[in-house]
């Protein structure tokens, strides 16, 4: 299978649905003529020109706003945020009014948005620009929030959220946008994957990693860890959609290897890995063999230090030192 | 309190020329219908019978009235809190309306959404809307919206006086001005943001919509209680956004005559009993336009009167049915969250969306 880069084949993804759907619209900063702070929109103003792909000014409001009431009419706003970091200018718009107003109205109003950008630290940008509010958003019931960790599975969940006719908070990343990795050929067919599924990345039988986003890479690379120098097989659950939740699947792996380990580069406090915990306690309980151990982010706002800020985030050290704290030895 | 200088006679302007007596009657009938609407929320809300906020629009009724009257088929309305006369004025009847305030299943959002959360998408209203200033991106993307599908049309968006302090509004008009947006913002200002009033609020030189200059918009300030102004400076509005889908900022000055809302227990605290009486005597716009309409041999004082009690046996009716009507089941709390689920989708289907233990 040919590979491309994570942004690409995002930008696939839009570039598909444009020409899919009229409705569909492209709007955030520096998207259309500037090809998107992060390249993610490269070339899609040049080929759909200022209808299709909308420059705004830096008014996370005014514009989130602008696509959720056009929303209502049955546009369907695509919209970039440079980073999800800015969410909290926008916050109003992006729950009082897109998680809401379809209730409010007892169903007459609806919102079918995508907003998407960046969320994750690593990248020396200090506390404001680093935040991971995907848990923050999934506690909001109307929303829906994904987070895919491949570039496969950001092209097929970005299409899925493009015609999903609710809200959908897409969650990226500034370290994933340069990743390369096999995707589908457009000519082989529509490739979509659905909200709501998730995805196991590596089957393994012995403790289940559970992660979603980039921690699902770190997760990966720890399970290889574990495999070589330990002897201990991990079977890698990657969430891709925090909400929709596919609980089935996280219970199921921890029902075979009757241990976890949450991978979640959110924070600890009321974090994803948070949710996911309570639910395999409530569901699982019996299954357990040890208690549920987890990796986050160390709790306190991102570091800018470039020295120390990656053993702020999640670290294959630390989930090989969790997982071998409550999983005994093989080899 | 604003002072309007006293207005030019706006009845002879095209707009206003066009209205035949059914016209001018129903405007008479739309008056009287916001008027005694809220009159009859007030004894089942001090009974307990409504919850949460009520916000009243007596005093102001010429504002909603004189500008939806002049919508057509591409026209949307968008508003704030103080919403039923709007929605009213957009074709909602009473019954939905008061079941609403009543928290009913029958109400237009079968009770999830109160007072300040009223909504008739299929009659161009889209709400209601709680948050001061929330609604004013909303606003521009509805007609933003219009202006993507190729529609001639406008987006009516009021807010509060109070409302022009608030970031999103700011945002919203910058963003109208520079994509050519056909949205009107109609603030609708009563003279106090709940109990601060305009010069204790807001930092302005001559009136709130001249800050539209800032953004090199089209701005205008209206004689509120005349409803011929009205609707002769909302007729430019809308052909400016119809004709060149650019905004305009109409500043309406207007009055309340009850509190911020009904819970509001200092207003007559924050402004003195007789600015409310000389109000009511001097510009109230009902009976301003009753007036009129019997100089013009529209109405008679009997008609006028019959109008009103037909409205009041309107709003009667409408209390008894809420009162009647069923309250929303535990399990519709579930319905109207996700499109996806509501409509047994695939996608509504596939994951966990909703986590009770």
């Amino acid at each position: 299978m040919r590979e491309i880069l994570y942004r690409h084949a995002l930008r696939e993804a839009f570039d598909e649905e444009l020409a899919r759907d009229e409705n569909v619209v492209i709007i955030g900063e520096e998207v259309a003529e500037y090809n998107g702070a992060y390249k993610v929109t490269e070339g899609l103003w040049d080929k759909w020109g200022d209808k299709r792909i909308v420059d705004t000014p830096i008014s996370e409001a005014g514009f989130i706003g602008m696509g959720i009431g056009a929303s209502m009419l049955g546009i369907r706003p695509v919209m970039e945020l440079m980073f999800w970091s800015f969410h909290s200018v926008a916050f109003d718009q992006l729950v009082n009014n897109a998680a809401n107003v379809r209730y409010m109205s007892g169903g007459k109003c609806n919102c079918p948005i995508v907003v998407r950008g960046p969320a994750n630290g690593g990248t020396n940008v200090g506390a404001t620009h680093s935040h991971t509010p995907e848990g923050l958003f999934a506690s909001f019931p109307g929303l829906k929030v994904i987070s895919p960790a491949t570039p496969a599975d950001a092209k097929g969940l970005m299409k899925s959220a493009i015609r999903d006719n609710d809200p959908v908070y897409v969650m990226e990343n500034t370290l994933l946008y340069g990743m390369s990795g096999p995707v589908p050929d457009p000519a082989d067919g529509d490739f979509t994957i659905p909200l709501g599924v998730a995805d196991i990345k590596r089957e393994g039988t012995d403790v289940t990693l559970v992660a979603h986003g980039r921690s699902t890479l770190l997760a990966l690379a720890a399970a290889e860890i574990l495999q070589e120098e330990h002897g201990i097989s991990a079977e890698v659950v990657d969430l891709r959609s925090i909400r929709p939740l596919d609980q089935d699947t996280i219970i199921k792996s921890v029902m075979k290897t009757n241990r976890a380990v949450m991978v979640d580069e959110s924070k600890p406090f009321c974090g994803v890995s948070a949710q996911i915990i309570t639910l395999i306690q409530e569901y699982a309980f019996d299954y357990l063999d040890a208690p549920i151990k987890r990796v986050t982010t160390l709790d306190a706002p991102a570091i800018y230090a470039p020295a120390i800020e990656n053993e702020q985030l999640p670290t294959p050290a630390r989930i090989v030192e969790k997982v071998l704290s409550i999983t005994p030895v093989k080899s | 309190m604003n002072k309007t200088p006293k207005s030019p006679d706006y009845s002879g302007y095209d707009i206003n020329k066009k209205l035949t007596p059914e016209d001018k009657i129903e405007i008479y009938r739309t008056l009287t219908r916001m008027r005694r609407f809220e009159q009859g929320t007030q004894k089942p809300y001090s009974q307990g019978k409504m919850g949460g906020f009520l916000h009243l629009y007596i005093g102001q009724e010429s504002v909603a009235t004189g500008t939806i009257s002049l919508c057509g088929e591409n026209d949307h309305v968008i508003t704030a809190y103080r919403c039923h006369a709007h929605a009213l004025a957009c074709g909602m009847t009473m019954n939905e309306c008061m079941a609403e305030l009543f928290g009913k299943y029958s109400g237009s959002s079968k009770g999830k959404g109160g007072s300040m959360h009223l909504f008739a998408p299929d009659k161009n209203f889209w709400g209601g809307h709680g948050i001061v200033g929330g609604q004013t991106p909303l606003g521009l993307g509805l007609a933003y919206g219009l202006k993507y599908k190729g529609l001639k049309g406008c987006c009516l968006c009021y807010l509060g006086d109070g409302t022009v302090n608030q970031g999103a509004f700011h945002e919203s008009l910058n963003i109208a001005e520079l994509h050519s947006i056909p949205v009107i913002y109609i603030i609708e200002n009563n003279g106090y943001s709940m109990g601060t009033s305009q010069s204790r609020s807001s930092a302005y030189k001559d009136s709130l919509a001249q800050r539209a200059d800032g953004y090199g918009m089209a701005w205008d300030v209206v004689n509120g209680e005349d409803i011929y102004e009205v609707r002769a400076k909302t007729q430019v509005a809308i052909d400016r956004a119809h004709n060149e889908s650019k905004p305009t900022i109409l500043e309406i000055t207007t009055y309340r005559y009850f509190g911020h809302s009904v819970a509001d227990a200092n207003h007559k605290k924050y402004r003195t009993p007789e600015e409310i009486t000389e109000y009511k005597k001097l510009h109230d716009p009902v009976n301003l336009w009753k007036t009129r309409m019997i100089e013009e041999a529209i109405l008679t004082e009997e008609s006028a009167k019959e109008i009103d009690k037909q409205a009041k046996k309107e709003v009667d009716n409408s209390v008894a049915f809420a009162e009647a009507a069923e309250d929303p089941p535990l399990s519709s709390i579930f319905d109207d969250v996700y499109w996806e689920v509501d409509n047994d989708t695939e996608s509504g289907n596939t994951g966990r969306h909703f986590f009770n233990d």
